[in-house]
């Protein structure tokens, strides 16, 4: 029996309740709609960034909505700036609980960052420091958006570029100690584990082996670009503008074995190429999950 | 346990290149962080550029990537969003323009935005079905001329002196060759009537007519403003014009 976090029955039933268990996915670019329309065999999940449906109606929601006929979907936060040091904007968690509840989204996640400050939106997963103080606030935060969509999220991991001196807490500890606190689940992103490994000179497994595997219930993957941070030390950079890297499929595919067939999606939001260069990166995920699932039926694997 | 400051000091130098990289930061291999703050500076601005860039890409096909960028990047300092919706940034951006000296010799590039702005106000406007001919035809005649209108949650209406429609339509279709004589005042009409925003070009009777509709006057006021600025105004083509396009979604009182 997996142990994935479980999601709240929904009581309206005006999609079906198409499971996301074992699946494999990828955004949903509005560009892609008639491809994805046309192909027939494609039987994955597709993620959207809540904010790009948070208007009033027009074709994002008639997009959306003929998706979610066919596909569960994944409502993947990017804006609550849940690590902030502010209040959860009221306004926008309504509209985000108003989407929970109106397209009965397979999966809810958010990130572990902030992007409001002072009432000036910034637009970019921004680092916080690991501190008890912080982590109080991530966790009132985290509450009060579990409360307002009447389930529990899933949390994803950043990928960061700098270190704060304040930190008390190392980011896999910071988050065991938020799922303890809220019950929220984790989305892990391998990609931003293998951008911050490297970013910070730590070892991606180390990360991996001390992260509570237990809670995640999607995982993401995506392409980072190569930059040097100008001391002699490579920069990685979580750019979602290309295919999945060696490294973070192989970093993949550990986790995979370790925890079964954990929903996964393929993020690729800048370049964006044709659906079926999506698709492929989707059916690669889902070639590892089903290769996995097998032996993990029979037992959960050692180590 | 008291905040510590990194949010100021993030937000702060992350909208001014010239402030340096805040305190408290640092790299796991020591030495000077800047490079890596600098990706978070990059993000910010970037994206921010880019979302500007695609609410107006017109006014950026207009006066080019490079340009554009480096006018969305002095609009960005000076005009942060202050919603996490971006798909309802750049309000202030058409006035921006007419203030920035370098672009007045494009008098009409402002015009062209709000075009723009409000193709993408159209675009995320609530679901309404358009005013029907029956809706109309149904109101006693006596009663039409105190007939006052429910605008359709897509629809506006953009008075320019400039041909700002031609203007829009050549540069968001991407046409090439065609000689734009700038100087014909264009009223543009933007609504939503079936799955597409529509942006068509009205003449000035009927945009003072509609105008005037679209402020809750009713139909015999709004007839007689459109004489008024228009001589020839043609009171039948101009309702035949509100229900083709869909400016209504509803007859409020009549």
């Amino acid at each position: 029996m997996n142990s994935h976090v479980t999601v709240a029955e929904t009581t309206s039933a005006r999609f079906s309740k198409y499971p996301v268990d074992g699946l494999a996915g990828a955004s949903f670019k509005p560009e892609h709609f008639d491809a994805i329309n046309g192909d027939s065999a494609f039987a994955g999940f597709l993620e959207v960034h809540a904010e790009n449906y948070m208007g009033d109606g027009g074709a994002p929601h008639r997009l959306l909505t003929a998706m979610r006929e066919r596909f569960p979907v994944s409502l993947h936060g990017v804006c609550m700036s849940i690590g902030g040091q502010g209040d959860i904007d009221a306004d926008h968690l309504a509209r985000f609980a108003e989407l929970a509840r109106r397209y009965e989204p397979a999966l809810v996640s958010e990130h572990l960052a902030w992007s409001t400050h002072d009432g000036v939106f910034l637009n970019d997963l921004l680092p916080l420091p690991y501190t008890a103080a912080t982590l109080e606030r991530v966790c009132a935060h985290i509450d009060q958006v579990q409360q307002a969509i009447k389930r529990p999220i899933l949390l994803e991991n950043p990928s960061t570029y700098l270190l704060f001196e304040e930190s008390t807490y190392s980011e896999t500890d910071f988050l065991d100690e938020i799922v303890e606190r809220t019950g929220c689940g984790l989305l892990l992103d391998v990609n931003n584990v293998f951008v911050s490994a490297t970013n910070h000179g730590t070892s991606a497994m180390d990360y991996l082996s001390e992260f509570p595997l237990e809670h995640v219930g999607e995982i993401h993957l995506a392409g980072h670009a190569e930059q040097d941070d100008g001391e002699g030390h490579k920069l990685l950079i979580d750019s979602h503008d290309g295919p999945v890297a060696d490294a973070v499929w192989k970093l993949f595919e550990i986790v995979i074995s370790q925890c079964g067939p954990i929903p996964t999606l393929v993020e690729w939001d800048n370049d964006v190429p044709d659906w079926p260069v999506l698709r492929a990166e989707a059916a690669a995920a889902r070639a590892i999950l089903d290769r996995h699932a097998q032996s993990y039926m029979l037992g959960r694997r050692h180590a | 346990m008291p905040d510590s400051g990194h949010e100021s000091a993030f937000s702060t130098a992350i909208r001014d290149p010239y402030v340096p990289t805040p305190g408290g930061v640092i790299s796991a291999f020591g030495g000077v962080p800047a490079k890596r703050f600098d990706v978070y500076r990059n993000n910010v601005t970037v994206s921010l550029v880019k979302a500007l860039a695609e609410i107006f890409p017109a006014v950026s096909r207009i006066v080019g990537e490079q340009r554009f960028a480096d006018l969305a990047r002095l609009f960005v300092r000076e005009n942060p969003p202050k919603s996490p919706l971006l798909f309802r940034y750049g309000r202030e951006f058409p006035a921006f323009i007419e203030s920035f000296a370098p672009a007045r010799s494009m008098p009409y590039l402002a015009d062209v935005a709000r075009l723009e702005r409000a193709w993408l106000d159209a675009f995320h406007a609530a679901d309404a079905a358009p005013l029907s001919p029956q809706s109309l035809a149904a109101i006693p005649p006596d009663n039409l001329p105190i007939a006052r209108f429910v605008a359709h949650p897509a629809a506006a209406l953009t008075r320019s002196p400039f041909a700002a429609v031609t203007i829009f339509h050549t540069n968001r279709e991407e046409r090439t060759g065609q000689r734009i004589d700038a100087g014909i005042a264009e009223n543009g009409l933007v609504t939503r009537p079936g799955h597409d925003v529509v942006v068509r070009s009205v003449p000035a009777g009927t945009a003072a007519f509609l105008n005037a509709l679209l402020t809750d006057d009713t139909l015999a006021e709004a007839a007689s403003k459109a004489t008024a600025e228009d001589a020839e105004f043609d009171l039948s083509a101009a309702i035949g014009l509100m229900l083709e396009s869909g400016v209504f979604a509803a007859i409020e009182s009549g």
